[in-house]
């Protein structure tokens, strides 16, 4: 069927800054339809001044387009539903695991403040050294227990 | 009632709010995410400087996200919105538009940290208190769109708080200079609260709270920290340097947008 070789084409463009895990894996697709008119995609952005939307985008659009039975194919990005970050599958988070980046921490605690276990040696003597961290979704840590700083994707939550 | 896109095209009256209102929630991320990365390199260690850059990254992203709600409701290209409007036409707080300090970030620049932790925190909480308002704002795209913000905004409020409790009780040529940028911030906080002439419309439309509310909730917000720091703050904030709503600004403004704006309007018709 032509939805499964659009899901199978999707599943190839991956984060392009994260090649490990797939924007169907990070949970960024919310809609795929398939019209007459062409194939129109929804996507969810992670943050919304993550300068790989456009990028992201493009690939999408390449990757779609490469499939015979497809003509025309439109990618949106959209605000509603939020992406959080308890959309990424567990592929998903063992696949960011597999780069060297802790999943989402599924807890937050009241304070606000959250664990992610280190993604090297699965430690949970880990400490955080900044929220903010390369890129718009990740935060650095450091494992006390391997002596290696990691990164982490943030936690976000309609309930912050 | 809640109004989607088609519904505000049909209502002349509810949509010029609504674009009045985007101006300014806009313009006040775009300038504020601009002075945030003159500071790139200079801030006062390099954990400081990735945190401050991907705040002012997430802002210039709000930003782009109030110009697109703009674009759809027929106020023009997005990128032109940003980058050509003549000051007298930016809505924007002038307490945002103030430079960071003496010099430029190329040369000799003695920029004052404690200012910008100063505006950047009074400025979060306002966001904050706005955005609460605006997810339950009569137009939905904007309700959506506040949602989204917020999870962003709940890390930089987070990060300006951790800085000013700290600097504030540090003593010394810390606090000093922390109550200095303090009565800097307090004499134009108005402007922030402020939401110009069409005010009234946004608050009748149910687009907004009233400026009187958003200025409530920033102080009880603010309370338990100003509590515990034994800051003094006044009774009524102030408007000294004018109402940036209004298209009033400073020559601040001006100089910032010659530099930004240069490379687009070079070309504006080339692509990138």
């Amino acid at each position: 069927m032509l939805r499964d070789k659009i899901i199978e084409a999707l599943q190839t463009v991956k984060d392009p800054e994260i090649d490990s895990v797939s924007i169907i894996e990070l949970g960024m697709v919310e809609e795929v339809e398939n019209t007459p008119n062409g194939v129109f995609i929804k996507l969810l952005p992670t943050f919304m001044g993550c300068p790989a939307l456009e990028i992201i985008k493009k690939n999408v659009v390449n990757a779609v387009t490469a499939i015979d039975e497809v003509q025309n194919v439109e990618v949106q990005f959209i605000y509603h539903p939020p992406w959080t970050s308890d959309r990424v599958s567990d592929i998903g988070r063992e696949r960011l695991k597999e780069f060297g980046i802790a999943p989402p921490p599924r807890h937050i605690a009241e304070t606000g403040e959250w664990q992610a276990d280190c993604p090297y040696c699965g430690s949970t003597y880990t400490t955080m050294e900044n929220l903010f961290g390369p890129t718009a979704c990740r935060s650095i840590l450091y494992c006390k227990s391997c002596k290696n700083p990691f990164e982490a994707m943030k936690p976000v939550s309609t309930l912050m | 009632m809640r109004y989607a896109l088609e519904d505000a095209m049909k209502n002349e009256a509810y949509r010029d709010a609504a674009v009045e209102l985007l101006f300014q929630l806009a313009d006040d991320d775009f300038i504020l995410a601009y002075r945030g990365s003159e500071w790139l390199g200079l801030a006062p260690h390099i954990e400081e400087d990735v945190a401050f850059s991907s705040i002012s990254q997430d802002t210039m992203g709000h930003a782009a996200m109030f110009y697109q709600l703009l674009h759809e409701l027929g106020a023009g290209d997005p990128d032109e919105l940003a980058h050509a409007r003549p000051a007298s036409d930016r809505k924007n707080a002038i307490l945002l538009e103030k430079v960071n300090g003496p010099g430029t970030y190329l040369t000799e620049p003695h920029y004052d940290w404690a200012f910008a932790v100063v505006r950047n925190y009074f400025y979060a909480q306002a966001k904050k208190v706005k955005i609460e308002s605006l997810k339950n704002s009569s137009y939905q795209p904007l309700a959506e769109a506040a949602v989204k913000v917020n999870m962003e905004l709940y890390y930089h409020l987070l990060h300006w708080k951790t800085w000013f409790s700290q600097l504030v009780s540090a003593g010394g040529e810390a606090t000093t200079r922390m109550e200095t940028a303090m009565e800097t911030a307090f004499g134009d906080l108005d402007g922030l609260f402020s939401l110009g002439q069409k005010g009234a419309e946004m608050v009748k439309h149910n687009l907004i709270e009233s400026e009187d509310d958003l200025r409530k909730r920033w102080v009880q917000a603010m309370s338990p920290v100003v509590a515990s720091l034994d800051i003094n703050m006044p009774e009524k904030f102030g408007m000294k340097s004018g109402n940036g709503r209004d298209g009033v600004h400073s020559s601040d403004l001006q100089s910032a947008l010659d530099t930004l704006g240069e490379v687009y309007n070079f070309d504006p018709a080339a692509s990138w």
